[in-house]
């Protein structure tokens, strides 16, 4: 198991090499946005980018970008939208925005969409089963969007319960910080809440079918006892590196979401580096979603090993 | 005990007969038609009621995009200035007062200066934008030792009658067009001038006509009636006027101000706007957006690119993706892992950043959408292989593979002849899954604005949600069709694809997508 963990964490150190490789190298072709021509931070800049090697081969540039962020942790500066600030820095200060939003949306969603899903899979093929899947299909379906905005028109405007934008401040865990996020935390939780509940509801409607349930009412267990020591813990074999995802998810926050709320976050700060052009903001924000991505697989995928002894068997050979 | 009933054990020999007895038998033909896989499937399909309704939706919707632009009295390319983020409006509906389709706008906390500035309007141009008061509130201040009650209302009006004038400039020409409209129609279009300092040197005040104190609040005389403030100043009147007249006139306000070589004029924009359009009346079934386009044609509009768009990417996504996947499944091995790897890095690649590396390298070289249609192209077809992958890992190994491979097929003929069209079925349905997908993706990027698809397609449903979401307090309707129409796309493309996956592989059938 140990050798598998580290096997496909190099694997995967490797993809995000090439990823980055790639998507640096097509930044870097582009061409380069004027600079104020006034600003004091205008010829450090220029200083600075004969240092990084504009002009020598993209490689070169490549190489020099890594060797800048192994030795100093130095991603560059941003050049159009925080003039002169240190791209990391901006960025730390925009990722708790992003998320709390998604810490809040999952420390409820996860236990109420599994919850609904095991309530549909046992009451299969009633009016409540009917129910919570038609409910499910709809809410998979409707981009989030335009849930946002029923949430925004009702909630924040027609019934004022909440405010119409994130507050800010850095106040992270006060109550009007709390309130001010809920609209965006409910936009979330819609798409999180179904799909667990999807997930659960298939899992154990295949698992309270098979034999060995059979066998355990059989041998004298009450349907709840049998349904929570062995059905549950077959499904969960699936929905727990689901969890693990969604947990690694909650750093990469949502742009829509973020864009509708106006929250002050890193989906916000990729799309204005686009629109502006601030190309090295862009290199942030590309390497760190390519790693949420690919680390929300792996940790998945390792998971399974970790939780069903049956994988964990099966990749020693 | 019934006659009908007989004892099949013992039935005395003489009861047989020879079928054949001297001729040769043959088969007969079949008496029933053979059913197709397809007709069973069609068969299968057409008995889960939620597929079938949902179909019927997606072909109303489908047939929407297609006739909405052609019905609608507006082209994507008609942006009225004035008419901006309005809502729905159809006069013959509003005339019925029913409460819909009156271009309804609310207004809170309304005072009674406010109430007589909106009663102003309708004594101007006889048309009244009070449509109903939904509330009244009372409230008592202390004011210099003495207790005022004031009362305000909450009021919803008919935004396009409450727009009332606006300030035009016009050539000579345009405006003895205008006059003789007038005199043709009887419609007012012009009516009397107000210079700013008549009206204690208010500006930007084109529906104020009567005289105001300082502050900006009427001011009436002794019976409770507004004085008008009509300008008389014939030696500014910048161009003769012989059209009708507003009541009360008596022949001396000027209908034109001087401007250099044209003349400004207060127009009633509700009449101006029929003067434009040949008479016809402001209709929108929608209401307009951020640019001032009638909804109901721009989500045509926008609803035909997204189709399109998304069955050409699903096409192309469909063939790539079932070639390499044929490729990966059937040789398996070193060309399996190695194609594996390719996939796996472009997978990882985060669809924006795709997007708008697409849209900023190839953009100015190949056009908006084909570096659209790229960016999907580039990673879509991923799912389609390993799907195509795994069919192949089914089949290839199957008796009739090998009898063919006896027999000296080709690779090329296994894998076309022989492996696909056993494949064919779940590909082709989750096809109709992959649909939706590209709407949304496609939706969300002209959304955000990575995407600027306007200058090609008009409009997408993403631009205007876009829009709509700016102004979702004040014209809440520019979001709500739009969202209604996405949202019942996708639900019924889903539930539609959901139902075809299930009549083409009944043993799946329950496993949501």
């Amino acid at each position: 198991m140990v050798k598998y963990t580290i096997q496909r964490l190099l694997y995967m150190i490797l993809v995000f090499l090439i990823i980055t490789c790639m998507c640096f190298i097509l930044i870097r072709m582009l061409p380069l946005p004027a600079l104020p021509p006034n600003d004091p931070h205008t010829e450090i800049i220029q200083l600075r980018r004969e240092s990084l090697g504009y002009n020598k081969p993209y490689m070169v540039q490549f190489g020099i970008f890594l060797k800048n962020i192994f030795t100093r942790f130095d991603w560059g500066i941003s050049e159009q939208l925080y003039i002169g600030r240190s791209v990391w820095s901006v960025f730390m200060e925009k990722l708790p925005a992003s998320m709390i939003v998604n810490l809040y949306s999952i420390l409820w969603t996860i236990p109420v969409g599994i919850a609904l899903g095991i309530f549909a899979a046992l009451k299969k093929n009633t009016w409540i089963d009917y129910l919570i899947s038609t409910l499910t299909m709809v809410v998979i379906s409707v981009p989030s969007f335009v849930y946002a905005f029923l949430i925004q028109y009702v909630l924040c405007f027609k019934l004022r319960l909440f405010p119409f934008v994130m507050k800010g401040g850095t106040d992270w865990f006060s109550w009007p910080m709390f309130v001010s996020v809920v609209p965006a935390v409910l936009a979330l939780s819609f798409g999180v809440i179904a799909g667990f509940c999807r997930t659960t509801r298939a899992e154990l409607t295949e698992v309270l079918t098979s034999e060995f349930m059979l066998l355990a009412r059989t041998k004298g267990l009450t349907k709840a006892q049998a349904t929570v020591r062995h059905a549950l813990r077959n499904c969960f074999v699936v929905i727990v590196p689901g969890i693990f995802g969604e947990f690694i998810g909650i750093l990469g926050g949502s742009l829509i979401i973020e864009r509708i709320f106006a929250i002050p976050g890193v989906g916000g700060l990729t799309l204005n580096a686009i629109n502006a052009r601030d190309y090295n903001v862009f290199i942030m924000s590309t390497c760190f979603y390519t790693a949420i991505g690919l680390l929300a697989s792996l940790v998945v995928d390792i998971s399974y090993g970790f939780i069903d002894p049956r994988i964990r068997m099966g990749s020693k050979k | 005990m019934s006659n009908n009933e007989m004892n099949y054990e013992h039935i005395p020999a003489e009861k047989f007969a020879f079928v054949q007895d001297k001729d040769r038998l043959h088969d007969t033909e079949l008496k029933t038609k053979a059913r197709s896989f397809f007709a069973d499937a069609m068969l299968r399909f057409s008995k889960n009621k939620s597929s079938v309704f949902a179909t019927w939706i997606l072909a109303f919707l489908i047939l929407y995009a297609i006739v909405a632009p052609l019905l609608s009295p507006y082209g994507i390319r008609d942006k009225d200035p004035i008419y901006i983020n309005f809502p729905p409006y159809i006069k013959a509906i509003s005339d019925l007062n029913i409460g819909i389709f009156d271009g309804a706008k609310t207004y809170d906390s309304q005072n009674d200066n406010s109430m007589l500035a909106w009663d102003a309007i309708y004594q101007e141009t006889g048309m009244n934008p009070l449509l109903r008061v939904t509330g009244t509130h009372e409230t008592e201040q202390l004011s210099r030792g003495q207790t005022i009650k004031r009362t305000t209302y909450d009021i919803e009006v008919n935004a396009y009658y409450a727009k009332g004038m606006v300030y035009r400039t016009f050539s000579y020409s345009e405006f003895e067009k205008i006059q003789k409209y007038q005199n043709e129609t009887g419609i007012q279009v012009v009516y009397p001038y107000v210079e700013s300092k008549d009206i204690n040197d208010q500006t930007d005040t084109p529906n104020v006509w009567y005289q105001v104190d300082s502050k900006g609040a009427p001011v009436t005389d002794s019976n409770g009636n507004l004085i008008p403030a009509y300008s008389t100043r014939t030696s500014y009147e910048g161009a003769p006027y012989n059209s009708i007249r507003i009541p009360g006139d008596d022949g001396s306000y000027i209908y034109s101000f001087k401007k250099a070589g044209a003349v400004q004029c207060r127009v009633c924009y509700y009449n101006y706007y029929r003067y434009l359009h040949g008479g016809d009346l402001p209709t929108y079934l929608m209401g307009t957006n951020a640019l001032g386009q009638d909804i109901f044609c721009a989500i045509g509009i926008g609803a035909r690119f997204s189709l399109i768009f998304a069955i050409l990417v699903s096409a192309i996504n469909l063939s790539i993706g079932a070639v390499y996947g044929a490729i990966q499944g059937y040789y398996g091995g070193f060309v399996d892992m190695a194609l594996d790897r390719i996939s796996d890095i472009l997978s990882g690649v985060p669809f924006v950043v795709v997007t708008t590396l697409f849209q900023l390298h190839l953009a100015q070289k190949v056009g908006v959408v084909p570096s659209f249609l790229f960016a999907f192209v580039m990673t879509g077809w991923i799912g389609m292989a390993a799907l195509t992958r795994r069919q192949f890992y089914r089949f290839k190994g199957q008796e009739f593979i090998m009898a063919a491979k006896t027999l000296g097929a080709s690779d090329r003929r296994l894998m076309f002849k022989h492996i696909f069209p056993n494949a064919i079925g779940s590909i082709i349905t989750s096809c109709a899954l992959v649909i939706p997908g590209v709407i949304s993706s496609e939706t969300s990027m002209t959304y955000l604005g990575i995407v600027n698809l306007s200058d090609f397609a008009g409009t997408t449903i993403g631009t205007l949600l876009s829009q709509g979401n700016s102004v979702v307090t004040t014209a809440p309707h520019a979001m709500l069709y739009p969202s209604i129409f996405l949202g019942l796309l996708m639900i019924c493309f889903n539930l539609f694809g959901n139902g075809l996956r299930d009549a083409f592989n009944p043993t799946t059938r329950g496993e949501d997508a």
